[in-house]
């Protein structure tokens, strides 16, 4: 297991649609600013739990972890850019993905 | 779900120029539609894991990406009707977001497709002949070819029907169709490589020999990737009658020797280049000597059945100049410098062969909305006997234009921003997807092709320069081709930022060779800038109308590393 270093948020695609989704306190988010935050080893696990249980259920598929710094305002923020990238959509496209929806930008 | 309510039906007045689906081809894909199908109800009903359901995807041209599914359409050799591409667009607009990316497989990507709705996809597809099997997974990918084939002045025969035996063979063929990994196929009739044989797992070039009779060098072993190697003849002659015996005893000696423990070296080209070519002939040879081959021998009726599918539209008999042509040249320079780029020599008198750049400054490599699919199709139906091509540079073709109505299609075309006059010019850059859409990337690619799009969006500039390609790839797979481009650039990760890794002097044609990197990765900043130098260097250097990549030869490397020396940015930044 490697060590906890950062906060981290679990995100995976949607079955049915592929759209991705963060998980939240109530279930599959589409706005990572709803995903929660792990901030402890053992945080990190309990998502990672549910993850496993929502993609044996057949709800979500390809679900990890990832790093996140948390913001002013409480949000995640990733820290790597493939998942900045996955909360916005395609940087060359504004108009597709969650960004078209008015997500803010990080790109 | 049908979607025939849908206006999809070509000009009456417009032949077929491809292949057609006899009823054992249509058949086939409605039934593997249907599987499939039941497959997606299985798979959301949770009867299926994803573990188990992931290879029936793939085998239907279905992947996940970083925002969504994928779906890849096959488009055999390239090759469109009017028809499908009307229904292309219709699925754009349906079950997508409006536009679709073509690639440099000759392929259709559509980059929002729903798991649900994918069954339905599939059989509207069906409908017009066409299917996205075999565009994923260990198996025979869709065969491409020579994106003017038919029309082109130095051809010594069609390469199409070839590939469409070879796509007839290869599909759902029992013994290949768990390979140590994907293998591709491309094939070309013209003494100009334009399919980049040499690059794939077999190439295939229509030859004659001693006596005038058509047949084949084969080629294999090439390919990019992670480790980029330029395919080596196996034969330099097989008879059209062997044809599919020889490769069938290809096909057996790579799936029993191919190594399947490490996907990184489980492709053709890893085997012939750790076991030499020679070891790899002579087992090629004993298999082809021990096989009874009877079973594969080419049926010189089918071939024939085949063939007659491409044969030549209807052409009118026309003088080989053109007076409106050469008026309207005159009248209007932007349709002459349209003239000038992207239109080339067509073996018929009066006709011309037009490539329509999917590279508008700025704009996204390989894109094209719903709304310019429709222009495409209504204009080849109007122009050129419902035809249309996919090149593997990303762009479409019209291969059967009148001199006399290249006016006409350009303001059609320009109408809908699809008259860039860039046709192999450096801002005619291959890119795969990248980091905005794909999930094996590295770093971007589409906002660097933007970015060296935009530094010589100066069109004069760029027609002073001349013919230079430039491919980038967003990571080690190379869908960008870039180890083959005259010059190359690489997206990676280093060290947790995007960086660019610039290669020069790759060639993907007959005197194929892969690009020598430059130096340390760049930032994306730096690219653009990085290659005008490059670029400067190039002009100041050239005799006369050298290309790039001949001044690069006869300069060498090192040459051209010193440029940026000399300009400040060698060392740690480079």
């Amino acid at each position: 297991m490697t060590k906890f270093k950062h906060p981290q948020i679990l995100l995976a695609s949607n079955l049915k649609d592929g759209e991705v989704v963060f998980l939240g306190h109530n279930g599959w988010e589409k706005d990572f600013r709803l995903a929660r935050i792990a901030k402890s080893q053992e945080e990190a696990q309990i998502l990672e739990t549910i993850g496993k249980t929502d993609y044996s259920a057949n709800i979500i598929v390809d679900v990890y972890l990832t790093d996140v710094e948390i913001t002013d305002e409480g949000a995640p923020r990733p820290l790597h850019y493939r998942e900045k990238m996955r909360i916005k959509g395609p940087s060359v496209r504004l108009d597709l993905g969650k960004q078209a929806c008015g997500a803010p930008d990080e790109h | 779900m049908s979607i025939n309510n849908f206006n999809t039906l070509s000009r009456i007045n417009s032949p077929r120029t491809t292949y057609q689906y006899d009823e054992f081809d249509k058949d086939f894909v409605r039934e593997r539609v249907a599987e499939f199908r039941e497959q997606v109800r299985r798979r959301l009903d949770g009867s299926l894991t994803e573990e188990e359901f992931r290879p029936f995807r793939l085998m239907n041209g279905l992947y996940l990406q970083l925002h969504a599914y994928m779906l890849r359409v096959a488009i055999p050799y390239g090759t469109l009707t009017s028809q499908q591409m009307r229904r292309l667009a219709e699925i754009a607009d349906r079950w997508d977001k409006g536009y679709g990316h073509f690639t440099t497989r000759q392929n259709l990507q559509y980059n929002w497709p729903k798991l649900i709705d994918t069954p339905d996809i599939l059989e509207a597809l069906a409908e017009v002949d066409m299917h996205a099997i075999q565009t994923s997974g260990n198996c025979i990918r869709n065969v491409t070819a020579d994106h003017f084939a038919g029309v082109a002045a130095d051809e010594i025969e069609d390469p199409r029907p070839t590939a469409e035996f070879l796509r007839q063979w290869s599909s759902a063929h029992p013994e290949f169709s768990f390979l140590p990994r994907k293998f591709k196929i491309a094939v070309t009739g013209a003494t100009h490589d334009r399919a980049a044989t040499l690059a794939h797992d077999i190439g295939l070039r229509l030859v004659k020999n001693a006596s005038g009779d058509v047949g084949y060098s084969v080629i294999i072993g090439g390919g990019l990737g992670r480790s980029p190697f330029i395919g080596k003849v196996i034969r330099e002659y097989v008879p059209r009658a062997e044809l599919l015996a020889y490769l069938e005893a290809i096909m057996r000696v790579y799936n029993r020797y191919g190594r399947r423990d490490n996907k990184y070296k489980a492709r053709i080209k890893i085997l012939v280049h750790e076991k030499g070519i020679e070891t790899i002939r002579a087992a090629v040879e004993k298999e082809f000597a021990a096989m009874d081959y009877t079973a594969f021998q080419q049926d010189p009726q089918e071939f024939k059945r085949v063939a007659a599918s491409f044969a030549p539209p209807p052409y009118e008999t026309l003088p080989s100049e053109s007076s409106k042509l050469a008026k309207a040249r005159l009248e209007t320079p932007a349709f002459d410098h349209f003239v000038s780029v992207n239109v080339s020599k067509h073996k018929i008198a009066g006709y011309a062969i037009v490539t329509v750049s999917l590279k508008p400054i700025s704009g996204i490599p390989g894109d094209a909305t719903s709304h310019q699919m429709r222009v495409l199709a209504d204009a080849c139906d109007r122009f050129g006997f419902g035809e249309l091509r996919v090149s593997h540079e990303q762009n479409i073709i019209l291969p059967h234009v009148k001199k006399d109505d290249l006016f006409a299609l350009w303001q059609t075309l320009d109408a809908a921003d699809l008259a860039t006059a860039n046709a192999g010019l450096v801002s005619d850059i291959i890119s795969c997807p990248g980091l905005d859409y794909c999930s094996l990337a590295t770093a971007r690619s589409i906002p660097i092709a933007q970015a060296i799009s935009q530094r010589f969006s100066d069109m004069a500039r760029q027609r002073r320069i001349g013919k230079l390609g430039i491919k980038i790839s967003g990571c080690i797979n190379a869908c960008g081709h870039h180890h083959i481009g005259a010059i190359g650039v690489l997206g990676l990760e280093k060290k947790g930022q995007e960086s660019y890794q610039i290669t020069l002097g790759g060639d993907p044609g007959f005197s194929a060779s892969i690009g020598e990197i430059l130096g340390p990765g760049v930032s994306a900043d730096q690219v653009p800038e990085v290659i005008e130098h490059l670029v400067d260097f190039y002009l100041a250097e050239r005799h006369e109308s050298e290309a790039f990549i001949d001044t690069w030869r006869r300069l060498g490397h090192a040459r051209f590393k010193d440029v940026l020396r000399r300009e400040g940015e060698d060392g740690a930044d480079i």
